[in-house]
C-alpha cells in the first residue's frame, strides 16, 4: 500500500477512537461528570482529530474541530457552563465531526448548511463571533507547504525576517509549546533564537500558568511571512506575534543577548529550566497538558501535532500518573490483519481436530487409562483448548463500539419523535466476536428505534400517566451461559396487548378465536408482516419490523425475546452466540449419517407417541402437541437418505423453530449428543447444498453435515427443499 | 479456461491416472496432492457423481468419481483407489481414480487434436489425445468437472 494511504487509513481508524472517546465523555458530562479529567479527555479527542486533520489538510475538518475545540477550552477554564443547553449543542457538534470526520474517509460531502448552523451555534457559546475564521481556510498550505532548503551562502541575500513571540498563558493552557513552534520555524531555514526572560518575576509571584518569555528569532530564510505565519497558525489567537523584515542592524541587536540552541527545541537555558521546574512542580495544571502531547497522532508534517517530548512538566509528581495512563492507550494494544488472526483460528481449528483424531486412535490402540501416553494426551487436550478459547479471544471485542453509536441514534429519533428520551448503558466493556459485533448493528438500532417510537408514549401521555416526561431506554450487555445477552429496555406503555391481537386478526395472521397466553400475544410482534404503529412512521420503517430484527439475529444463530408490563414497559432480549466461527449443535444421526442441528433453533426434544401422530391427506404427517398441530418434517426424507419416512414413534423428535417463528417436528432416527462445532462452508471448494447449511468436523476427522433448519422447515410449506435465497446461484447442469 | 490450453509449445509435465481401462492426465500445475481413500460424507441432493465431502486438513473437499463423470459404471472405492486433488480456479476439488501410472513430460506437438466424436463427454473434458508407447492418453480439461465451476468457464 501507498505509505500515505496507510498513514491516512490509521488517522481515520484513530479518528474513530476518538470520536468514540468524544461521545463516551460528551454523555458523561451531560450526566453532570463535569470533572477536569472527562472534560480534558473531550478536549483531547477533538485537539486530536483537528492536529491529524490539519497534517492531511482536511481544511473544514480542521475549521470545524477548531470552533469546537474553543468552546471545549472555555469549558475546560472554567470559563462557560456545560449547561444542559451547551451539552446539547456540543453533543449535535460531536456528530457533525463524526461525519465530517467519514465525509473526509470517503470523499463524500456534508450538508454544509447544518454544519454551518451548529458553527454558528458553537460561536454563540464563545461569544466571540468568527474569530480566527478567515485565516483556517488556507490551511492547507502549511500542511504541506515545501520545506526550502537551507540556504548556506548567508552573506550573498539575506531576506531574513525577524519574528517577535510572545505566547499568552492560553498557548500553554492549550498544550501548544513554544519550543515546538520554534523548532517547526526553524525547518524554513537557519535562524537565531533569542530569549527576553526581563518579565519574568520572582519565584513567589510567579504564577505557574503565567506566560513571561519572550523570544525574537532572527530568521535567515527565503520565505514569505505566510508560511512564517502557517507555523503560528494554531497559537495565533494565543500569543503576541510581530514579523518583519531583517535589517543588517537587527541582527547585532538580537546575537548580543542569551543566544539559544533553536533546533534543540528545548531551552538550554538552565535557569529558565530550572525554573519552569520548580514551576511546573507546584501546580497541578501540567498533568493536563503532558498526555495530551502523548496521545497526539503521529503523522508526518508535525505542524500541529508534535511527538512526544520530555518537557520540564514531566517532572511534575502529576505527571507520571497521566503518562501512565496515555501509555496504556497507546501501547496496550496492536492493529492486526484480520485475515491473520482467521487464519491463525483456522490453524488452531484443525489442532483441536487432530488432537481429538489422535486421542481416537490412541484409544482404539487400547492403551491403558493410566499410561503415561494418555496422560500426555490429556494435557495436550488441555492445553490445546486453552490455546483455542486464546485464539478465539483475540477476536473478541468490547460491545462499546456498537454502544457508542446509540446515544446519537437516540438523539436523532427523540428529536424526530419530540420526545424527550434518555439512554442508559450497561455492561459495554462485554466482549464478543467481531462480526458479531459488526452484525449486531442493524438490528440493535431497529429495536432502539422501535423503543423510542412505538415503546414510550408522548410527554403528554407520559405526564398524565404519571412518569417522569423523560422517558428511559436503556441497554445492557452482559454474558450469560456461554452467550452475550443484549437488553433493550424501555419504561414505556408495554405492549398493548388488544391491539396487537386485534391487529394480527386482521392480518389474518392468527384465528379470532385462538386461545393466546399474554406472551403468545407478545410475540406477535415477530411475525413477517405485523407492524403495530398505525400510522407507518419514517423512523421504523415500512412495516419491516420486528420480524426483520428476529431473521437477522437467527441468522446469527441467536434468540430475540420480549417481556411487556402494561404500563411499566417493555424488555427486548437477544441472546446471541460469542462467536459465528463456533456453533452449539445437537449431533443426531440420520439413517446411518451424522447431521448437526443447531442448538439455537431446537425449542424441546420429545418422544412422540403413536396417539399424537396424525395423517393429513397422502403424506403429510402432524403431531398433536398442547392442543395444536405442528406438521412433522422425516429429516432422511426430506434430505433424500431414504425414500420412506421413518416411524415417528420409534424415532426421536426436535421441536423447532424456523424463520418468523415458524414451527415445526424434525424426526430423527437418534441423538448422539451435544457439541461445539467449528462451521466450515461448504461453498468455498463446492456449492450450497439445498438444507444444509455449513459443514464440521468431527472428532474422527469425518466430515458432518449442519442442518439448514429454516429451509428443512420450509419444506412443510412447499414440497421442494431450496436453498437460502442469499446462497443461491445459478447452477448449469453438466453435459453428463 | 484451463491453463494447459492456453499456453504456447514448451514442454510440460503431466499427471497419467488410470479409470477402468482408459487413461488420462492432467497438467501437473494444477494437482495439489495425491492421496488414499478416506470415507466421504455424503451430500443430500447432489449429482451422482459426486462421492461427498471429505476433511482434507480442515478443508471440505468435495469428491468427484471420475468414472461416474465420464458416464462410466460407479467404481465402488477400495483402500486402493487415490484421490488425486486438483484446483481449479480457486476450488479444491477430489478426483476419485483408480489409481496414478505415471508421470509424463510432453511437448506440446505431440498432442493430438481430439477426433470429432458424437459424445458430449468427449468435447466436455478431453482436450486432447496423446500416443505412449502404444496406449492413448486424454488430456483433461478441469473447467467442466464441477457444476458450479461450470458457470464461470460458460
Amino acid at each position: 500500500m501507498d505509505p500515505m494511504a496507510e498513514i491516512r487509513e490509521t488517522f481515520f481508524q484513530e479518528c474513530e477512537e476518538q470520536l468514540g472517546e468524544l461521545e463516551t465523555g460528551l454523555m458523561r458530562m451531560e450526566s453532570g461528570q463535569t470533572d477536569s479529567e472527562t472534560v480534558n479527555a473531550v478536549f483531547r479527542a477533538v485537539h486530536s482529530i483537528k492536529g491529524g486533520a490539519g497534517a492531511f489538510g482536511l481544511e473544514d475538518l480542521v475549521h470545524f474541530a477548531h470552533v469546537f475545540e474553543t468552546v471545549l477550552d472555555l469549558i475546560r477554564a472554567g470559563r462557560l457552563e456545560p449547561s444542559p443547553e451547551a451539552m446539547r449543542v456540543m453533543l449535535r457538534a460531536s456528530d457533525a465531526l463524526a461525519d465530517l470526520v467519514r465525509a473526509a474517509r470517503d470523499g463524500s460531502t456534508t450538508d454544509p448548511v447544518r454544519i454551518a448552523s451548529i458553527v454558528s451555534e458553537l460561536r454563540q457559546l464563545t461569544g466571540e463571533p468568527d474569530a480566527g475564521d478567515a485565516e483556517d481556510d488556507d490551511f492547507a498550505d502549511i500542511a504541506f507547504a515545501a520545506v526550502p532548503v537551507t540556504i548556506e551562502t548567508e552573506a550573498a541575500l539575506p531576506p531574513g525576517w525577524i519574528v517577535r513571540f510572545k505566547p499568552l498563558a492560553d498557548l500553554y493552557a492549550k498544550a501548544n509549546e513554544a519550543g515546538l513552534l520554534l523548532r517547526e520555524l526553524g525547518r524554513l531555514g537557519p535562524m537565531r533564537v533569542t530569549v527576553d526572560a526581563e518579565s519574568l518575576p520572582d519565584l513567589a509571584a510567579l504564577d505557574p500558568e503565567g506566560a513571561y518569555l519572550t523570544w525574537t528569532i532572527v530568521l535567515d530564510a527565503d520565505c514569505t511571512e505566510d508560511m512564517i505565519r502557517a507555523v503560528f497558525e494554531f497559537v495565533e489567537d494565543d500569543c503576541e506575534i510581530q514579523i518583519e523584515r531583517n535589517l543588517p542592524a537587527d541582527v547585532a541587536v538580537a546575537a548580543s543577548s542569551s543566544a539559544v540552541a533553536a533546533d534543540a527545541g528545548q531551552p538550554s537555558d538552565d535557569e529558565i529550566l530550572a525554573l519552569l521546574r520548580n514551576a511546573a512542580a507546584s501546580v497541578e495544571a501540567p498533568a493536563v497538558i503532558e498526555p495530551e502531547i502523548v496521545v497526539a497522532p503521529p503523522p508526518p508534517p508535525p505542524a500541529v501535532s508534535p511527538p512526544p517530548e520530555p518537557e520540564p512538566a514531566s517532572a511534575s509528581a502529576e505527571a507520571p500518573a497521566a503518562r501512565n495512563d496515555a501509555a496504556q492507550g497507546v501501547g496496550a494494544t496492536i492493529r492486526v490483519d484480520l485475515d491473520r488472526v482467521d487464519r491463525l483460528i483456522d490453524l488452531v481449528g484443525e489442532l483441536v481436530i487432530n488432537e481429538a483424531m489422535l486421542s481416537q486412535r490412541v484409544f482404539e490402540a487400547g492403551l491403558a487409562r493410566a499410561s503415561a501416553v494418555m496422560t500426555a494426551l490429556d494435557e495436550l487436550e488441555q492445553l490445546t483448548r486453552e490455546i483455542q478459547d486464546s485464539v478465539m479471544a483475540i477476536r473478541a471485542q468490547p460491545v462499546r463500539s456498537v454502544f457508542q453509536r446509540m446515544p446519537r441514534l437516540v438523539r436523532e429519533v427523540a428529536t424526530m419523535t419530540g420526545k424527550q428520551v434518555r439512554l442508559l448503558t450497561d455492561g459495554e466493556t462485554t466482549e464478543v466476536d467481531k462480526t458479531v459485533i459488526e452484525r449486531i448493528v442493524d438490528p440493535l438500532t431497529h429495536m432502539i428505534r422501535n423503543a423510542i417510537d412505538h415503546g414510550l408514549e408522548s410527554t403528554e401521555a407520559r405526564l398524565a400517566a404519571g412518569k417522569p416526561a423523560e422517558g428511559l431506554v436503556k441497554l445492557t450487555a452482559l454474558h450469560r451461559s456461554g452467550r452475550i445477552v443484549i437488553e433493550v429496555e424501555d419504561d414505556g406503555a408495554g405492549i398493548n396487548r388488544e391491539r396487537v391481537r386485534a391487529k394480527a386478526v386482521e392480518k389474518g395472521l392468527v384465528s379470532p378465536d385462538a386461545p393466546l397466553t399474554d406472551e403468545e400475544i407478545d410475540n406477535l410482534i415477530f411475525m413477517p408482516g405485523f407492524s403495530t404503529a398505525s400510522e407507518i412512521s419514517d423512523i421504523s420503517g415500512r412495516g419491516v419490523g420486528m420480524d426483520v430484527v428476529r431473521r437477522s439475529v437467527q441468522a446469527l444463530g441467536g434468540r430475540i425475546s420480549i417481556a411487556s408490563r402494561p404500563g411499566k414497559g417493555s424488555t427486548f432480549t437477544l441472546s446471541l452466540p460469542l462467536t459465528l466461527a463456533v456453533l452449539d449443535g445437537m449431533v443426531v444421526s440420520v439413517d446411518g449419517h451424522t447431521l448437526i442441528v443447531p442448538l439455537s433453533a431446537i425449542v424441546e426434544t420429545l418422544q412422540p407417541r403413536s396417539e399424537q401422530v396424525h395423517t393429513l391427506g397422502v403424506d403429510v404427517r402432524v403431531l398433536a402437541m398442547r392442543g395444536g398441530y405442528i406438521p412433522l418434517v422425516d429429516v432422511g426424507a426430506a434430505l433424500g437418505y431414504r425414500a420412506m419416512p421413518a416411524e415417528p414413534e420409534k424415532s426421536v423428535a426436535l421441536l423447532v423453530e424456523g424463520e418468523g417463528g415458524v414451527r415445526a417436528v424434525l424426526v430423527v432416527d437418534g441423538i448422539q449428543g451435544q457439541r461445539q462445532v467449528v462451521i466450515k462452508s461448504l461453498e468455498a471448494n463446492y456449492r450450497a447444498v439445498p438444507g444444509i447449511a455449513a459443514a464440521t468436523v468431527m472428532g474422527d476427522g469425518r466430515v458432518a453435515l449442519i442442518l439448514d433448519v429454516d429451509a428443512i422447515v420450509s419444506v412443510t410449506r412447499s414440497d421442494n427443499l431450496r436453498v437460502d435465497a442469499s446462497r443461491v446461484e445459478p447452477i448449469l447442469m453438466s453435459a453428463s | 479456461m484451463n491453463e494447459v490450453m492456453t499456453s504456447g509449445s514448451g514442454a510440460r509435465e503431466l499427471i497419467a491416472f488410470r479409470v477402468g481401462v482408459q487413461e488420462f492426465c492432467v497438467d501437473i500445475m494444477a494437482v495439489r496432492e495425491i492421496r488414499g481413500w478416506t470415507a466421504a460424507t455424503v451430500l443430500p441432493q447432489s449429482p451422482g457423481y459426486i462421492c461427498g465431502v471429505i476433511n482434507l486438513r480442515g478443508a471440505v473437499l468435495p469428491i468427484v468419481d471420475f468414472a461416474v463423470r465420464l458416464g462410466l459404471p460407479r467404481s465402488e472405492p477400495t483402500a486402493r483407489h487415490v484421490i488425486i486433488v486438483v484446483q481449479i480456479d480457486r476450488q479444491m476439488v477430489g478426483l476419485l481414480v483408480d489409481a496414478v501410472s505415471d508421470i509424463l513430460t510432453m511437448n506440446d506437438n505431440a498432442i493430438q487434436p481430439t477426433p470429432d466424436v458424437a459424445s458430449d463427454v468427449v468435447k466436455s473434458f478431453v482436450r486432447g489425445l496423446m500416443p505412449v508407447d502404444g496406449r492413448m492418453i486424454s488430456l483433461i480439461s478441469l473447467d467442466h468437472v464441477l457444476p458450479a465451476v461450470e458457470r464461470e468457464a460458460a
